[in-house]
């Protein structure tokens, strides 16, 4: 069983002074094997607080991160998995499916994870999930209106990996989880 | 005198004198255990004789007479043994006064006073009095010091107080008091003698003697204390007055501080709020170089401590009028004391700040009145040097806002402001830095354009550069950190209505276009994303609604944003400035005006040119225009028309080949918006990924000619990629000969040799391969379509 936080778009201090507070309490190191980070953070505190949950960070650039050194896709394997992810902004239609999809056969992974439109999706197609986290502050997109605070946690063991996914809605962390199981050659979908 | 070694004679001394002292006990046992009194007598005055001496430091002779006392208690169950067994008490207090020197006699005196008062032959009273009478034979410091302090010792567990064995008719309480006070008098008297004594030159060294010896005098205090007797109102009508005429009286500066502090720590706090005008009115009286402020610090701190244990004391507090008192008594000492530095004063006003947090904290008024008290004193004085000063300013400007958690109630404190004017640069920022992590802690929301200018008056030696001279000490990472703090605190400036946002907006413009190029690339973002939230507020507001000029509107808040992106070029940040073009691009596509959006796309794509030369940013940039572009169904088809021209344009001039492969096939999309019919136009994304494959192939060739063999295949297979995604969303244009035939392309090239092998394209292909299968697989339409591939 790993746990890996899938986050992003957090446009500190841009666009949002902080985590919500109901988060940063759920957040503690020592319980979060892997993070991989869409991007956007902005600035280098934000990346000193992700890597104190945990030191296996991985992270991909947003347009608008201070550090030009992150890279512009990565790929990791975790368990049976191979992870890809990439910030969204360099794909075009922004938050398209298909052309997500096709970004996802390119790094040949079973999981994309990107961000951009700070709107939560997690989206099963034969080849595989494509999962955007959202933006964990709720920050301001000119591509969704009325943006949650979200974040994603994937609890990965062998074959299967289930999605959870935790929004803040009115105040209040709603939590929910979709199930995604890989065989030798394909992925199914099992309804939950 | 001889100094160097002095130190070593008095060791030697000292080893005498025990030796000394050591020998005549001895004696004194043998005639201990033979019940020899005359000889007890003898060898116990002998032994005591060695107290006689004036040859060694408090600190010395403290060791020979700790020995000292230990035989005497040794002597004085002898004593009490031989009155058990006739010898009369009185007997025996006149037998011992036969000894020879009158200090060894004093003290032989004092042990059998203490069997006499617990025989009770005798009233206590009158023999606390002999012997405190008595001891006045000795008026040489250190000797009389120990002497009392010894008689202080053997007496405390055998005053006449209430519930005592000692209490009588005639014993009281009173003469309990007489008795203490008259020994502490005394005691005080010596003690401040020594300062006189001895040479100019050696104060330093009779001061040191001094201080070991004080707490013999406060042992004084402490027993009368420890009477139970003595209440409040004994302490008010006779304890207190009695011991700080003695305080007063001395006129001696070590005396007097150590003696008030003393009687702070020792007596409990309910006295000291009850008699807080006698203990004040004594401070005036004192010598001047007395730090009363440490005392009054001291002072005040306990009685805020005393406050804070309890709520049911806080009534207490108002009765008695405390912080009028200690107000005034403030005021009065730093009236007094002309040349107090300044640290002093604001010490002084941070404790009374911290009393009167704690004791009245709904009271702002009294905590305005001390901040403008403190003011005052350093009005005419400019900006200050002391370091220690500006600690303790920070430290009494960090009080209210730690206690009240809410910048609005420091706000109204209307002498806060004027503080930060006598804080040098560095202070400030350190005190604007403490304001800021006040507000982002506790979260709190400043509503209104008043507050914000107001808080960005107090924070402004972050906002802006107060000195022209600040380059010696730039530190990159903590400026950074700065003006981060700054770019969050702006987050928590809002208002629902959208007219009070619109100032707060304005307000906060005004103050940062001033902060200077370092801070703009900081403080404008947020700014702009603060504004654009207002825009999406405001959409779907009826224009008309709102036709005066300076209400809130989309317009009024696009020619906001226009001129803020534009400081930016003073920096200059054009990559930023022109991300927060295209976001106001996209703001003014969802308000529905076309002029304004192509304004901003106008501005974006003129950074883009002049601006943006190195290449990496140029694709990142290329991109962002792409995809915002595409997102647009605002503008006419002639407005279209020229942005996508250019962008096209743009992509196919990047530096290196495959990134102009990869941006002119992602224009493809600008010609293919789902949302309206009239904007699938299905030939010219053919157009665009006909060119991208062009560049391809001269990829391809390129890579021949420099490096003997073709580059990868992998920019084919992602345009085979964009082919299937117009194939299937319907794009007439797009054969499946045209797929098929790229497909044969890919396989043929990668069969080849002079391909150079890339796993990852392999890998591309066999899931592009996948992909098409299982489209095949799905069955229905799609599968329809599908099917004649491969």
């Amino acid at each position: 069983m790993v746990l890996v936080l899938a986050i992003g778009d957090l446009h500190i201090p841009h666009r949002a002074p902080d985590l919500p507070a109901k988060f940063k309490s759920m957040l503690v190191p020592g319980k979060i094997q892997h993070i991989i980070c869409t991007g956007n953070l902005c600035i280098k505190e934000v990346h000193d607080y992700l890597k104190s949950l945990c030191p296996s960070l991985h992270i991909t650039r947003g347009e608008y991160d201070e550090d030009a050194r992150y890279p512009e896709t990565k790929t990791l394997t975790i368990g049976q998995f191979k992870l890809g992810l990439c910030h969204g902004h360099q794909v075009v239609p922004w938050g398209d499916l298909d052309s997500l999809a096709m970004l996802q056969r390119q790094l040949d992974v079973d999981i994309l994870v990107s961000g951009h439109t700070h709107q939560f999706k997690a989206y099963k197609h034969e080849a595989g999930v494509v999962i955007n986290p959202g933006s964990a502050t709720g920050a301001y997109s000119s591509i969704t209106y009325d943006v949650n605070p979200s974040f994603v946690l994937m609890d990965i063991d062998s074959l299967r990996v289930v999605v959870y996914v935790y929004e803040l809605i009115d105040g209040e962390v709603k939590v929910d989880k979709i199930d995604f199981k890989k065989t030798a050659t394909a992925t199914t979908h099992s309804a939950h | 005198m001889m100094i160097p070694d002095g130190i070593e004679d008095e060791d030697k001394w000292l080893t005498a004198g025990i030796a000394g002292l050591q020998q005549n006990a001895f004696y004194m046992h043998r005639a201990l255990d033979t019940n020899n009194l005359k000889d007890a007598l003898k060898y116990s005055a002998q032994m005591l004789s060695e107290l006689r001496t004036s040859r060694l430091s408090p600190h010395k002779y403290y060791e020979l007479y700790m020995r000292a006392f230990d035989e005497l208690r040794k002597l004085e169950m002898f004593f009490r043994e031989e009155t058990k067994r006739g010898c009369s008490t009185i007997e025996l207090y006149e037998l011992v006064q036969h000894a020879g020197n009158i200090l060894p006699r004093l003290y032989l005196l004092c042990t059998v006073g203490s069997v006499y008062i617990k025989s009770k032959e005798a009233p206590a009273k009158d023999v606390l009095k002999d012997l405190v009478e008595m001891c006045r034979g000795i008026q040489h410091p250190v000797r009389g010091l120990f002497l009392r302090s010894y008689l202080s010792q053997v007496t405390k567990d055998k005053l006449p107080d209430i519930g005592s064995e000692y209490e009588g008719d005639a014993d009281t309480v009173m003469d309990a008091l007489e008795f203490v006070l008259q020994n502490f008098t005394e005691m005080n008297k010596l003690w401040v003698r020594m300062q006189h004594q001895g040479p100019a030159r050696e104060k330093d060294k009779r001061e040191k003697e001094r201080n070991e010896l004080r707490d013999l005098v406060g042992k004084n205090l402490h027993v009368l204390s420890q009477i139970e007797g003595v209440d409040l109102e004994m302490y008010r009508d006779t304890v207190l007055p009695r011991v700080l005429e003695q305080v007063v009286n001395c006129k001696d500066e070590l005396a007097q501080y150590y003696l008030m502090d003393c009687i702070i720590q020792v007596f409990p706090d309910e006295y000291h709020l009850q008699t807080l005008e006698i203990l004040l009115s004594a401070c005036p009286q004192l010598q001047p170089a007395v730090d009363i402020k440490t005392m009054l610090s001291r002072l005040m701190e306990r009685l805020s401590n005393y406050a804070a244990s309890s709520a049911e004391v806080l009534p207490e507090f108002f009765h008695v009028e405390a912080f009028a008192k200690l107000s005034n008594a403030i005021g009065q000492v730093i009236e007094a004391q002309v040349d107090m530095p300044i640290v002093g004063a604001v010490t002084l006003y941070s404790s009374l700040l911290t009393f009167s947090l704690h004791v009245h904290p709904d009271r702002l008024d009294y905590v305005d009145q001390i901040l403008g008290a403190c003011v005052g004193k350093l009005s005419g004085k400019g900006k200050l040097e002391d370091s220690k000063a500006t600690k303790q300013i920070v430290t009494l400007l960090s009080a209210p806002l730690e206690k009240y958690n809410d910048i609005e109630t420091v706000l109204k404190l209307s002498n806060y402001p004027r503080f930060m004017e006598y804080l040098d640069d560095g202070t400030n920022k350190v005190m604007a830095n403490v304001i800021i992590q006040s507000i982002l802690k506790n979260k709190t929301c400043i509503s209104t354009a008043d507050k914000v200018e107001a808080l960005f008056e107090l924070i402004k030696g972050l906002i802006k550069d107060l000195d022209e001279n600040l380059d010696d000490e730039f530190d990159e990472e903590d400026f950074n950190e700065e003006q981060s703090s700054v770019a969050r605190l702006i987050q928590m400036l809002y208002n629902d209505d959208p007219e009070e946002m619109l100032k707060i907006i304005c307000t906060v413009k005004k103050h940062i276009l001033s902060g200077g190029t370092k801070r703009l690339p900081f403080t404008v973002p947020p700014l702009i994303f603060n504004s654009l939230k207002l825009v999406r507020n405001l959409q779907g507001q009826d224009e008309s609604v709102s036709g005066d000029e300076s209400s809130a509107n989309p317009k009024k808040l696009f020619q906001l944003l226009n001129q803020t992106i534009e400081a930016l070029s003073t920096v200059p940040a054009s990559e930023l400035a022109l991300r927060l073009y295209l976001q106001c691009a996209e703001a003014a596509n969802d308000s529905d005006l076309e002029p304004v959006a192509y304004e901003f796309f106008t501005q974006a794509y003129i950074l883009y040119e002049e601006e943006i030369s190195d290449s990496k940013a140029q694709v990142t940039a290329i991109h962002l225009i792409i995809g915002t572009l595409q997102r647009m169904h605002i503008f006419g088809v002639e407005n279209r028309d020229t942005l996508t021209h250019k962008a096209t344009g743009y992509s196919a001039k990047l530096l290196k080949k495959p990134d102009q492969c990869r941006a002119v096939y992602a224009c493809s999309h600008l010609f293919w918006v789902e949302d309206h019919e009239n904007n699938k136009d299905g030939e010219r994304v053919l157009f665009c990924l006909k060119r991208a494959l062009r560049i391809a192939n001269a990829a391809q060739q390129m890579a021949n000619a420099t490096r003997g063999s073709s580059g990868s295949v992998m920019l084919f297979i992602e345009i085979l990629n964009k082919y299937l995604y117009f194939f299937e969303k319907g794009n007439s244009h797009i054969t499946l000969d045209s797929i098929q035939g790229l497909i044969e392309l890919i396989t043929t090239e990668m069969q080849s040799e002079t391909v150079t092998p890339d796993p990852a394209a392999d890998a591309f292909f066999a899931s592009t391969l996948r992909y098409i299968q299982f489209q095949k697989d799905k069955g229905g339409a799609v599968a329809e379509k599908y099917e004649p591939i491969k």
